[in-house]
This record gives structure tokens, sequence and C-alpha cells, in this order.
């Protein structure tokens, strides 16, 4: 009976249309818990951080994870595509008239992201490892510092009072959307030539592929994420200021990033949803909640020795249980393995064992 | 009819030379092998050759085409392979993968087909899936496409990268080493490999090697370096008595 049940189980995964269904299913949720406050707004924010954190957790795994480089620049990237789409709908574009101009000013936005990714791909050419996330450190550190120094972007004071456009089916698009193109990116040429020259790049060029012409694709479609990402952010914040923007920004990614699992898609979603959740149910409000129905006896003391101090100790809780998973399971939960359904159904067949599908038109009998 | 000319060809690592006045003349079909003592600088003549260094001197020309100066992915697309002496597999992908990605210069679409897997994408894909899994069924490999690279045996490992060096469909086949670390039996079966590959694929083969049994089993002529220069060319029963060659190998012959 059991063996039965995991078949199906396993039938269902194969098959082809569980991915629109459950795409379709939910959209229709994402419309549908606004609409009829299905669930609390609090409850909302988190889902909404939730989208944009694996918007950045998959953007920065194809440089981290599928390229084997180390960026620290994804906080910078976030934060140009934050201020070019702010700008764009505080001064230039009527949004509150057309309020589908918003996503234009988000596409703007990682659009911008991706130029400065160039920026940063340019000296990918000459420099790898420990000495290129040198260099995106300093790219993080002079975005920042030039966003403080120039006026009519806020300086140092940041923007306040920004429209909450961000919302819930947005997030969706937008999280669906990226997540697709970069699967679709990964299952390309170019997506195995970027894991081919993390395995060995003189290798890799031997073997016809322009580590030039990837390595920039790379990382502008992996700042062009980021950029919208920011942009989804700062409409949902509505205050942005420089100093949201920095190291602790891109360390929250990496995070994110090195939990999942490195150069797995599925990793990264699972990644940034445990870190966005986790962090919540640790903050003292949020566990109260959450344990509101035990009995008062066993709920009062455990508010007061434990629930109440857990603000200081959630940044100590974290951290120390990503040195356990990186002790334990250094390569993350998923690290290198992908979900099936992320798949393209041809790769699936081609990399199975026993395909006899074809006949080889040579006669290799004298050859071993 | 020449494929390859290497013509005065010199490279030095800083102040030291480690390849002098280097001359190839090598004609399509050619079964030719270098061979020399460690250090002789027959590694560095193939970097030369596909791009990984720069020759200071001299030029070599690829089926009439300048290739000192070009990067080594547009040799590799002028369609030269190779192998390397100590193995380069990606290891961390798979067997299938390993060879897909050598077509790389030969999938034709664009970023944005790729990003969208739409227009040229299925059909092109299929196509480099096909021709992979052909060549991995020649090579016995077929069984492990699913394997990572890493996880396969020392043997396969090398037959996996005679496939994907293949894989770009190359005219001239440079092979560095492939017997090293290989017994007896398996060198006998390597000399047939060879030879078997370079009828089906019309190839031209340059090959460094140690093992003389291989060298002297199948090249049709052999070009002995040693610091950087060359000591003697020509058939195998030549070089065997070259006075010059016997000395560089076995020290100074006295009397």
């Amino acid at each position: 009976m059991n063996v039965l049940l995991i078949k199906q189980w396993n039938l269902l995964l194969e098959n082809d249309w569980l991915v629109p269904v459950l795409l379709i299913i939910g959209l229709g949720l994402s419309f549908a818990i606004p609409e009829y406050n299905l669930l609390s707004v609090y409850v909302q924010l988190i889902l909404m951080y939730v989208g944009i954190n694996i918007i950045l957790a998959v953007s920065l795994n194809l440089v981290n994870g599928y390229m084997g480089e180390f960026s620290l620049a994804h906080a910078g990237f976030m934060a140009v595509g934050a201020y070019s789409s702010v700008l764009l709908t505080m001064k230039v574009l009527p949004v509150s008239d057309f309020p589908l101009l918003f996503p234009c000013a988000v596409l703007i936005g990682g659009l911008v992201a991706a130029l400065f990714g160039m920026l940063v791909a340019i000296p990918s050419f000459k420099v790898r490892g420990d000495y290129l996330a040198i260099i995106t450190l300093a790219f993080l550190m002079i975005v920042k510092s030039m966003i403080e120094n120039i006026d009519f972007m806020g300086g140092p004071r940041g923007i306040p009072g920004i429209m909450r456009l961000t919302t819930l089916p947005w997030v969706f698009f937008w999280t669906v959307t990226l997540v697709w193109i970069v699967r679709n990116f990964v299952y390309s040429k170019y997506g195995r030539a970027v894991m081919a020259i993390r395995e060995d790049e003189i290798a890799s060029d031997l073997m016809s592929v322009n580590t030039k012409q990837v390595k920039f694709f790379a990382f502008m479609l992996s700042s062009f994420c980021a950029g919208i990402a920011g942009a989804l952010f700062a409409h949902l914040l509505q205050f942005i200021s420089p100093r949201i923007f920095d190291i602790t920004k891109s360390t929250d990614i990496l995070i994110m990033v090195y939990l999942g699992g490195i150069a797995s898609l599925g990793g990264s979603i699972l990644g940034a949803t445990l870190y966005t959740v986790l962090l919540e149910i640790l903050r003292p409000s949020t566990m109260a909640a959450l344990l509101s129905w035990l009995p008062s006896f066993v709920f009062d003391p455990l508010q007061a020795q434990l629930i109440n101090h857990l603000g200081t100790w959630r940044m100590v809780i974290m951290p120390l249980a990503l040195i356990l998973v990186m002790l334990y399971w250094p390569r993350g939960i998923m690290g290198l393995r992908e979900f099936r359904g992320f798949i393209p159904r041809a790769d699936k067949k081609a990399h199975s064992h026993n395909v006899h599908d074809r006949d080889v038109p040579y006669d290799n009998s004298d050859c071993r | 009819m020449t494929i390859l000319i290497a013509d005065k060809v010199g490279h030095q690592f800083g102040g030291l030379s480690a390849v002098t006045d280097f001359n190839l003349n090598l004609h399509y079909g050619d079964l030719m092998g270098i061979i020399g003592p460690n250090g002789a600088g027959k590694t560095t003549i193939f970097n030369l050759i596909t791009g990984v260094y720069q020759a200071s001197e001299g030029s070599i020309f690829f089926k009439g085409i300048e290739i000192v100066g070009k990067q080594p992915n547009q040799i590799a697309a002028l369609r030269i392979g190779r192998t390397f002496q100590n193995i380069r597999l990606f290891r961390e992908l798979s067997v299938l993968d390993n060879v897909r990605i050598a077509h790389y210069a030969q999938a034709n679409y664009s970023l944005i087909e790729g990003l969208l897997h739409l227009g040229r994408y299925q059909k092109e894909e299929q196509r480099i899936i096909n021709n992979s899994r052909q060549l991995l069924s020649i090579f016995k490999l077929e069984h492990v496409a699913g394997e990572l690279a890493k996880n396969l045996p020392y043997g396969l490992q090398r037959r996996l990268e005679i496939a994907r060096a293949l894989a770009i469909s190359p005219e001239l086949l440079l092979l560095d080493e492939p017997a090293a670390g290989m017994n007896p039996h398996e060198i006998e079966e390597l000399m047939v490999l060879i030879q078997w590959v370079r009828q089906e694929f019309k190839l031209t083969i340059l090959l460094i090697e140690h093992q003389m049994k291989l060298v002297m089993g199948i090249c049709e002529r052999i070009q002995v370096l040693d610091f950087g220069e060359t000591l003697a060319e020509g058939p195998p029963n030549m070089i065997q008595n070259h006075p010059k060659v016997l000395e560089a190998y076995l020290g100074e012959i006295p009397g």
C-alpha cells in the first residue's frame, strides 16, 4: 500500500501540468488573499518579503553557486534598482493616475542595475575568487557613498514617503517570472557554460566556451534580478536610505543562498523562505502570538524567561543555526541538487542511463 | 595539404625560455607524436597552439589562418580539440553535460531564445543531446551519462576527455599524454581507439607521449624535443636509432 502511494506521489511530481497548476492556484491566491483578507496584514507582509528574498537568493546563487564566484555587491545592485525606480515613481512617472506604470518603473530599475552589473563583470575577466570578492565589496561601498553624496537622491537621510505600490500579486508575478528566466538560463548553453567556468575556466575556454561573454550575461542577469528585488523592496518598505543597502544586506542574501544550497534554484527558494520565516518567528511578539494557545501556567513563565529575551538572542540563534548547517551539511540543504519539476523534460530524459531509443549508426565493436 | 604550420615559434616564462625555434608541418590526416624528457616544452607547445599562452616569437597557422593572438575559445571554434595531461573534466557536472558544454560554439541560438526557451532553443538542444549521447555511446559511456564526472573510474575519465574533445567536431586533435597512468593492456586498447577515432572522424592527430610503445606503435612521424629545442624529426625507426635522441634519453654514450 505504501509503495503504491509513493509511486503515485512520484507520478504526480513527474507530471508536466503540476507546476502550471500550482502557478495558477498561486496567482489566484495572491489576488484573493489581500482582497478577502484571508491572512492577517502581518502575514501578507511576510509573504511579500519571502517573494523578494527568493528573487535575491536566486540572483545571488547564479554568481556564487553556479559560477562559483563570491559576490558581495548584491546589496549594491538592489540599491541601484531601488533608487532608480523610486526616482521614477516619485518624480517622473504619474503612477497615481496610471498604476500600470509601476511595473515599468520596476523593470527600468532592474535594467539600470544590469548596467551596473556590467561594470562588475569587466574585472571578473581578469580576477577570480577572493580578489573578485574584494572588488565586489569595493563596488558596494562606492554605490553606497555615491548615494550618500548625491543630494537629490536624499543623501544619507534617505527618501521617505514612497508610495506603497508593491502588492502581493506583483511580488508573485515578478518572483515567478524571474525564477523561470533564471531557470531557463541555467538549462541553456549559457548556464552550462557558467557551471563549466566554475569547474575549470581554462578547460571550458578550450572547449569553445566564450568565457567573457558568459560571465557578462551571468552578471547582468543576476544584477537585473537584484535590481528588481530592490525596486519591489523600496515600494514595500516606503522608505529607503543608503544604510539599508550596506554589507549586512549582502550577508543576509549570502546566508539564504548557503543555507538553501549552492547551484540549486529549489535550494534558494527553500533557503530564502526558511530564513525569512524563521527570523520572523523568533520575534518576541510573533512567538508569543504563536504560543498563546498554551495554558497560562505554561505560557506565563515561558514568556517571562524566554520569549521576552528573544529580541536579543534572535541574531545569535540564526547565525548559530547557519554554523550548524555548514558543519553538518556543507553544501546547504539542496546543494547541487534540484527539484525535479524545475528540470526540463529533455534534460531529464537525456540523463537517464538506459535509453536505447536510437540506433547508433556506428559499428563500434572493435573499439573498446 | 598542410593543416598546421608552426614557424620559428618561441616562448619565454620570465627569463626562462621554454620553447625556442619550434617548427612543425602537419598535413591533413597525419598522426604525429612529440616526445622528449620532462620539461622539454611539449605541453607548452600544446598551450601555444591552443591559445592558452601567446607565443612571444614566430607564428602559427591553422588551415591558413594565423592563430597567435586569438582567444582559446576562438581557436577551439576553428576546430582544434585537445585533452590534458592531468585530467581536467568538469568534475561536479554530469558526464553528458561535460560533452554538451563542448557544443557551446555550435549551439546556434541567442541569449533571448535561451532565456525564454523559445525559437531555435528546443531544436538545437535536442540536436546537441543526440550528438552528445552518440559520442558517449561510441566511447561506451552511455550507461554513466547521468553520473558526475568525478565519480568515474580513471580509465573512463580518460575516455570521457577524448569524447569531450571530439564534441567540438575538431579537425585537429591534440592528445596530451593520453596513456598516462595506464597499464600495458589499457595502452593497447588506447592505441586501437586512437586509430579508430582518426579513421572515423577523419582527424589529424598530434600527440605527446612518454610511453614509447604507444608512440612507436601508431605515430607515422615523431619529433623529439629537449630543453625547448628540436633534436630530431622523422619516422619511428629513424628516431629509435638517432644518436642525439639516445643521448637525451639515456645520457651520453661512451666511446
